[in-house]
């Protein structure tokens, strides 16, 4: 298999994500590592509670990984969604993308990043001092 | 025809519950957005939302069978 898919509601281990795609063929790897943020428009952020529609999550991250190895000669793609309550910092997402040549790798990390956020099932809530919001559910 | 409805995210909160059933006048998605939003009229206030029928998304047109799961899927928010 030259991918992996997962939704946990474990911490994310980066560095076993990058060993993942790293084969002797690659001359790059590419890796997205979403981080939580502290503040969102100005307004501190307590912590952030992801939640997935995971048969339908990880079908649509297979979607994306398979339009990347058609649009790029990628050998290696892992996608790595966490899922629940995430503090300032932690890791909810990890995009690694290994290639024979850079161009390719930015390219296609950059397009999967792109496109999970577009259609994946998964949504976030960030949690304020004083309240809560799904993010861009409302205009 | 009576079909359950999965909610995720803000739906969830609009609806009170992770699934509620639904008894549908016709049988297209935008059939079920119709009734669904007659109930919930806070539906209306979300920038958008897509139905998800068997894990895919679904167009207006998409005809319902009582067995398939269905789900509200509001703007998602991953990453």
């Amino acid at each position: 298999m030259n991918t992996q898919i997962e939704i946990s509601d474990k911490p994310l281990d980066i560095q076993s994500c990058i060993d993942w795609v790293m084969s002797p063929q690659s001359g790059g790897i590419d890796v997205f590592i979403g981080t939580v943020r502290n503040a969102t428009k100005g307004k501190q952020v307590m912590r952030l509670e992801f939640e997935a529609y995971k048969p339908m999550a990880l079908k649509e991250m297979e979607k994306i990984a398979q339009q990347a190895f058609d649009k790029w000669p990628v050998q290696k793609l892992l996608i790595h969604h966490r899922t629940g309550v995430l503090e300032v910092g932690e890791v909810p997402v990890v995009i690694a993308v290994s290639c024979a040549h850079r161009d390719a790798a930015f390219e296609a990390c950059r397009y999967v990043i792109d496109k999970l956020k577009q259609t994946v099932p998964i949504w976030k809530k960030e949690i304020f001092e004083d309240g809560e919001v799904w993010v861009a559910a409302h205009p | 025809m009576k079909i359950n409805v999965l909610a995720f995210g803000i739906a969830k909160d609009i609806f009170g519950a992770p699934s509620v059933s639904v008894n549908l006048n016709g049988s297209t998605t935008a059939d079920l957005k119709r009734s669904l939003e007659a109930n919930y009229p806070k539906l209306r206030q979300l920038v958008s939302y897509m139905v998800a029928v068997n894990n895919e998304y679904a167009d207006d047109e998409f005809l319902i069978g009582e067995k398939d799961e269905v789900a509200i899927i509001p703007p998602v928010s991953g990453g």
